[in-house]
């Protein structure tokens, strides 16, 4: 997809943190360590989970499939995703 | 003449706040058209109103708490409001209250507003109105009505509300140089658009700095929802994020609390459920029964499903699990529906009730109608704008009564089984836990399956253990063929 760009480490974690917050409007994120499961933190359920997902992919443009939920456990394990996806979808376009 | 009185918007309510009206005398309104908020001690409701018609005098005004069962509005039957609605003479209406005349259909003006842009005109909502004559402001004699600052009655003041328009730039057309609703609409209005809306998408988007023209609604009549208005937000925060970076920072600022609601409404959604949990103790013999179900074919088949699908088309488990409760309500119907005067009453539709819990903290439990003629796809849709509804405190009231069985379900916080508290008048509660992954012995093999614990608390006024059992066998048997659901 052509509008897929590459992102920093720093811009990834930013589209996640707004994304979250969009669904849980007074997340704390002073309480979310880079490697704590933030579902379990910020107390989504499997609704807002859907909702994240949805959200990353439209503001990424990086596809995220069922199996690739488990990389969205905690921020920094989906950072490296949305990186890593990012770059190979941005590299692999036309 | 029918009289709009203070609903009941769940067993437990005996008094509601009257917090806003959004119609006025005169208004034509449809069955379901919502016509009032209404604050209960868990949370403000968007009521309907159950005639046609036309609005005649509202009894209480705004502001006022008063029991269930009120008269708040007489409405005045449909076809006089359709005779109203045509005459163009005062004269030739005598009888006619002294109200200046306003526009009559409320969905049509916008939908002419809507065409330029090109887009369909929805008439989902129900029939579609009669086109109404051109708003035409007539003099008529001075309203005896209360009315606040400039004379503009409470839905002239909501218009304008809504359009960003500032009364008070007004020129009134109505007599005694009141502002009429037409006035509202022809005001020019430099940064909102005439575009009908909840208002709470109204104040959503807002929030979200969202332009309302550029959304398509999907509500009554194409009325933009706080949905529409989110999902508008995350595709046009994908697509600004390169044009307008700068953007960012407001929009988190301002995407902060949904805090419109008091903070004392925790305590008296405390108090709420304090109340009618303690009663279903009190007055309901609870027996309770549980089964592990093998969820293997059911998560492949979620899995083949959303394969494929974006996000926003995809399944949960929770849309099958519910599809389950209802149809295996409809095959124990002695589990769905209410105890009265010492009996049970058996329910004709399977309406489910589903409690959801809040993030300031408190529970509601949100009504989805006819949960068994809604296949999977359709569960899901609803399940997710009433959850989302529930939390942004903007249900309706038709979705806050009529629940015949309530399903609960805390897999999301991780345990493993839940043995709820029955809602009276209700005879049962079903439960799901976590979806996890069990060893299972199957065929003489030990395998590692997904399974999920399905609990039922029933009254054992109503039934006795082997209805239960049946109930759960049902949910079993119903959730390993997920094809058929």
């Amino acid at each position: 997809m052509s509008t897929v760009k590459p992102l920093t480490d720093a811009e990834a974690t930013a589209v996640i943190k707004e994304s979250i917050t969009r669904i849980v409007p007074d997340a704390d994120f002073s309480l979310v360590r880079p490697d704590d499961r933030f579902r379990d933190v910020l107390e989504l359920d499997s609704l807002d989970f859907l909702s994240l997902v949805e959200l990353l992919s439209e503001r990424t443009g990086v596809r995220i499939d069922e199996e690739d939920y488990p990389e969205l456990t905690t921020l920094a394990d989906a950072t490296r995703f949305l990186v890593g996806r990012s770059m190979g979808a941005a590299g692999s376009a036309p | 003449m029918a009289e709009f009185t203070m609903p009941s918007l769940g067993a437990d309510m005996d008094e509601g706040l009257l917090q806003e009206w959004l119609v006025a005398p005169g208004d034509q309104v449809r069955k379901g058209d919502v016509v009032a908020v209404v604050e209960t001690d868990k949370a403000a409701i968007e009521v309907e109103c159950f005639e046609s018609g036309t609005v005649g005098r509202l009894l209480v005004p705004a502001g006022t708490r008063v029991p269930v069962g009120t008269p708040l509005a007489l409405i005045e039957a449909g076809a006089a409001a359709g005779a109203r609605a045509g005459s163009r003479a005062p004269a030739a209406a005598p009888h006619e209250r002294p109200e200046p005349r306003r526009e009559p259909a409320r969905e049509a003006p916008r939908a002419r507003e809507r065409e330029p842009a090109g887009r369909p005109v929805r008439t989902a909502a129900g029939p579609a109105q009669p086109q109404p004559p051109p708003p035409t402001p007539s003099p008529t004699p001075t309203p005896t009505e209360a009315t606040a600052a400039l004379g503009a009655g409470p839905l002239v003041r909501h218009l304008a509300e809504l359009r960003g328009v500032d009364l008070t730039t007004l020129h009134g057309t109505g007599a005694g140089g009141r502002v009429t609703r037409a006035d509202v609409e022809h005001a020019p209005s430099p940064h909102v658009s005439r575009v009908r809306s909840t208002p709470y998408a109204r104040r959503l988007a807002h929030d979200l700095d969202v332009d309302l023209t550029e959304v398509r609604g999907t509500g009554d009549g194409g009325a933009v929802r706080a949905a529409d208005v989110r999902a508008h937000a995350g595709k046009a925060a994908g697509e600004g994020e390169r044009e307008r970076p700068r953007n960012g920072a407001r929009r988190t600022a301002a995407a902060v609390p949904a805090a419109d609601r008091p903070e004392q409404r925790t305590d008296a959604m405390r108090r709420a459920i304090a109340e009618l949990m303690s009663r279903s103790k009190r007055e309901i013999p609870h027996y309770y029964l549980s089964t592990t179900i093998d969820l293997t074919a059911a998560v492949d088949w979620l899995r083949r499903v959303n394969r494929g699908r974006p996000p926003a088309g995809r399944l949960v488990p929770a849309a099958l699990l519910l599809r389950a409760a209802a149809l295996a309500a409809r095959e124990v119907p002695s589990l769905n529906g209410h105890w009265r005067d010492d009996g049970f009453a058996a329910a004709s539709e399977v309406n489910l009730g589903i409690a959801v819990s809040l993030r300031q903290g408190g529970l509601l439990a949100p009504v989805i109608h006819d949960a068994d003629t809604l296949p999977p796809d359709a569960l899901m849709n609803r399940l997710k704008d009433l959850v989302e509804r529930t939390r942004r405190g903007r249900l309706r009231g038709s979705e806050t009564s009529g629940a015949t069985l309530t399903v609960t379900s805390l897999g999301d916080q991780g345990v493993e089984s839940v043995y709820g508290v029955i809602h009276p008048p209700q005879v049962a509660l079903v439960g799901f836990g976590a979806v996890v992954e069990r060893p299972w012995a199957a065929g003489g093999m030990l395998g590692v399956r997904p399974v999920v614990t399905a609990t039922l608390a029933a009254d054992h006024r109503a039934t006795d253990g082997a209805v239960g059992a049946r109930y759960l066998t049902a949910v079993d048997r119903l959730l390993r063929r997920p094809e058929e659901l």
